[in-house]
């Protein structure tokens, strides 16, 4: 039985309400669209999301990761291996990217599955991360929305039984971006909706109900991906389902997450789940991807995700559209978060362990905890009797701070804070916070962020956020 | 260890200090060479080429190292060393001086501070990116840190350390070297825009360029060049952990400077800073650390610095004056020179020519005192007449 044992999800904080895109004035409770904070990226969403899904899963049980996206942000260099060093796995884990098609999240989820089955893993962390970039007021920017989702599938604890799936691959020009381009284009909308997503989905489910024997009525939930509101809601009857069977697909909350969108959905779907319901799962793109997955009675005890529901009540609304394009370096600044060197791969290379995964020392002697690495203990002095720790999993609390106007930051005041982790101090930036929250002793949690983009390329570290 | 190796056997002979101030058009050259041959004509020095035996340099950028002060001052053909200890830089290059006479290796040596960080091209220091682990950071946004844990255990505010900044416009206005001159109010510092919490713009000290010199001399042979010479009693360095690395430090002080003071008071054998030191300056990069240094130098009890500000302790006509010329605040703070800068005030002071500002009474004993870097470092010079 090989199935998903977990699930987690993020969505950022900022939220642009749709009414300020092109800089629209903004009524309260308006439809919005999730968007990453400046220091996010489909990557730090995967990490986040994956923190979510492996709360009380012991890291090293982890075989494999499996990174889904079309906007990560480098073109060679593999996003996987990232997200495995962030989250302090294993080093023997297998690492793949799954990536340019907005159905790689469902494709990663087969895959992943097939691996368990095959016995070639035993637990595989999918993970699908995603800020896909619509042009500025063009007719595509309201649609799209940032968000991540990560399931875990192995063969013990099954939550949600993989029962059975079936794809179809189609070769069809509906929306694409080419390597030079920062942009998501579309074909004209009725085109790409009847001959892309609605065939494909149709053609996907029809076959895989004529392989189970199954109908719409067998079904609690439909978890089907969607290009925008309305081609939703009218393939969800289009197939034969009931809107109250189909899970909301967040249009006007999230909005269309790409490759997470699936897995998105799922999780939300998972989070009210009982034992024993049938779940059919659509992930689209160049054709699609379905599943039949069952839900067991672990899916009940999978206590503490954050998962959607967290997220979506966690939300920071935009001022202005002006700020979102700031987030984005849409528009051009006095300082170019671009600007520079960039850091050096070597210094990377050596601090990989402090930066990336955020690991502390403890002093075999005298038991402080102290960061970054160090080779003599800063309070008993003893020269290289250490044992490494995972910080980037515990709550610190702040040891002081101050609101930096100075630095540049796209979203000023920059909030520096020195936060203690079990003894160890760490210089960290403050995310997703305002000044008025920040107060001594504040308890923090610990988020993979980037730091700039010297040199063209993200440079990754950690930051704080006040727990929530 | 022997504290008292170099007491009193080094006396100060000559000093000099150019302008400080945004000196677009002046190269280090020309701020050396103010510095040095105003030191020269100080301590009477006929021909310094031939008397200067050694030269001791400090500098935090300097654009050629050794050479820009050899060059500067045409001193080849005898020892020119470089010194960086952060803010340091000045005392320390200072303490190399005194150590190398003390030890009878020279009988007289030169020391220069100085630095240009005005050709940079940005108003206050440059933010600094390195690696991702370093935020953008800024000088401001590192010393502000004790400022929230110091607020809410001792009850001071910003209002506190604003007395000190209009303490020291108010001292810049009597100092001919200085770059600003202006009296400012309360009010003034309450209202500027913040620059990294709580430091408004009148919290933080100045950018400038400047150059500082000392001529020293072995205390044997200082008569030969002036009657009022005055001697080097104490110097001290002490280094800490980053305080935003440190697992053992606590945010209500600065430990360099509890370090360093302990140090420079043995030396001079002080028990009771207050009553044995007759005025003092200061880091006063922002005006939180030259709270802090009140404290943690000894002149007042932890936590009580804020009822001295109120009782005017520390001004020019209190009980222990503190940054007798305006201080980092009005001077600015071109890193290598402000330590010697510091020294040169002490000198006028102790010898009476330090004018409208001089602090009343007879002063016999004056400390400076830096603390830079993370803050990582501290430099502690005390003077005094024979």
């Amino acid at each position: 039985m090989v199935g998903i044992t977990s699930y987690g999800a993020y969505v950022p904080m900022p939220r642009l309400p749709l009414a300020a895109i092109g800089g629209g004035a903004v009524k309260p409770g308006g439809p919005e669209k999730a968007v990453a904070n400046w220091d996010e990226d489909a990557v730090t969403m995967a990490v986040a999301a994956a923190i979510d899904c492996l709360r009380g899963v012991d890291r090293a049980s982890v075989d494999g990761v499996l990174f889904a996206s079309t906007s990560y942000p480098l073109k060679e260099k593999q996003g996987a291996a990232l997200v495995a060093r962030a989250l302090d796995l294993r080093r023997d884990v297998m690492t793949a990217d799954m990536s340019d098609s907005l159905r790689a999240g469902a494709t990663a989820l087969r895959a992943a599955a097939d691996a368990v089955k095959a016995g070639s893993a035993k637990r595989v962390l999918v993970v699908a991360g995603e800020t896909r970039l619509a042009a500025p007021r063009s007719a595509l920017e309201p649609n799209l929305g940032d968000g991540a989702a990560a399931l875990l599938v192995g063969a013990e604890d099954v939550a949600v039984v993989v029962a059975a799936c079936h794809t179809v691959a189609d070769e069809i020009i509906d929306v694409w971006r080419s390597e030079a381009d920062p942009f998501v284009h579309a074909w004209e909308d009725r085109f790409i909706v009847d001959h892309g997503y609605r065939a494909n989905v149709r053609e996907v489910v029809r076959g895989l109900l004529a392989k189970t024997g199954l109908g719409p009525k067998d079904f609690a939930k439909l978890v089907l991906y969607g290009p925008d509101a309305r081609s939703h809601a009218a393939l969800v009857r289009e197939l034969g389902f009931e809107p109250a069977q189909a899970e909301d697909a967040l249009f006007g909350k999230v909005g269309n997450a790409g490759t997470a969108f699936a897995p998105l959905l799922l999780a939300a779907a998972l989070e009210g789940a009982r034992a024993g319901q049938r779940i059919l799962l659509v992930g689209y793109g160049d054709g699609a991807e379905a599943f039949v997955l069952e839900t067991t009675p672990v899916v009940e005890r999978l206590e503490g995700r954050r998962g959607v529901g967290w997220h979506l009540a966690r939300r920071a609304e935009l001022p202005s559209y002006d700020l979102y394009l700031r987030f984005r370096q849409l528009l051009a600044t006095e300082h170019d978060r671009r600007a520079g060197a960039g850091i050096s791969a070597t210094k990377h290379f050596r601090d990989r362990d402090d930066d990336v995964t955020l690991a502390g020392l403890r002093c075999r002697r005298c038991g402080c905890l102290q960061y970054p690495r160090q080779r003599v203990c800063f309070r008993c002095f003893a020269r290289d009797d250490f044992e490494r720790v995972r910080l980037s999993d515990k709550i610190g609390t702040l040891k002081s701070f101050t609101f930096d106007n100075f630095a540049g930051s796209p979203s000023p005041p920059l909030i520096a804070t020195v936060v203690d982790v079990e003894g160890a101090r760490l210089y960290l930036q403050m995310t997703d916070a305002s000044p008025k929250e920040v107060q001594l002793d504040l308890p923090v949690e610990l988020v993979f962020r980037k730091m700039h983009d010297a040199g063209g390329t993200p440079n990754y570290y950690w930051k704080c956020t006040p727990v929530r | 260890m022997n504290p008292h190796a170099i007491r009193d056997k080094v006396a100060i002979v000559g000093m000099g200090c150019s302008k400080f101030g945004e000196n677009w058009d002046k190269d280090p050259q020309d701020m050396i060479v103010e510095a040095a041959y105003e030191a020269y004509e100080d301590a009477g020095l006929e021909d310094p080429h031939q008397q200067i035996e050694a030269v001791f340099c400090g500098a935090q950028y300097p654009s050629k190292g050794t050479a820009e002060v050899a060059d500067a001052l045409k001193m080849y053909d005898r020892p020119v060393s470089m010194v960086v200890n952060y803010c340091a830089t000045g005392t320390d290059a200072f303490r190399y001086g005194v150590f190398s006479v003390a030890c009878g290796m020279y009988d007289t040596v030169l020391v220069v501070g100085f630095d240009k960080p005005k050709d940079r091209g940005v108003s206050g220091p440059s933010v600094a990116v390195t690696g991702v682990r370093g935020l953008p950071a800024t000088p401001a946004g590192w010393f502000s840190h004790c400022a929230a844990r110091y607020f809410e255990t001792y009850g001071a505010g910003r209002e506190d350390l604003a007395r000190i900044a209009v303490k020291n416009h108010h001292n810049g206005t009597l100092a001919p070297k200085s770059m600003l001159k202006r009296e400012i109010t309360v009010d003034d510092v309450l209202k500027a825009r913040i620059i990294s919490w709580p430091f408004g713009l009148y919290d933080c000290a100045a950018q400038s360029d400047g150059a500082a010199a000392a001529i020293i001399t072995r205390r044997e042979l200082a008569k030969r060049f002036r009657d009022d010479h005055v001697l080097v009693r104490a110097l001290a360095i002490a280094l800490a952990p980053d305080p935003k690395e440190d697992p053992d430090f606590d945010f209500l002080r600065w430990k360099p400077t509890v370090y360093a003071a302990r140090q420079a008071y043995e030396q001079a054998g002080i028990r009771d800073p207050r009553k044995d030191i007759d005025l003092a300056q200061v880091h006063d990069c922002f005006t939180l650390t030259e709270l802090l240094a009140y404290e943690d130098l000894g002149f007042c009890e932890k936590g009580a610095a804020k009822d001295h500000i109120k009782s005017g302790t520390f001004e020019l006509s209190g009980e222990l004056p503190v940054n007798t010329d305006g201080g980092l605040k009005t001077f600015g703070h071109p890193t290598g020179a402000t330590g010697v800068r510091m020294i040169y005030e002490n000198y006028k002071q102790l010898q009476g020519k330090a004018e409208k500002r001089q602090v009343k009474g007879k002063p016999t004993v004056a400390l400076s005192h830096n603390i830079g870097g993370a803050p990582q470092a501290c430099g502690i010079c005390i003077v005094a007449l024979p």
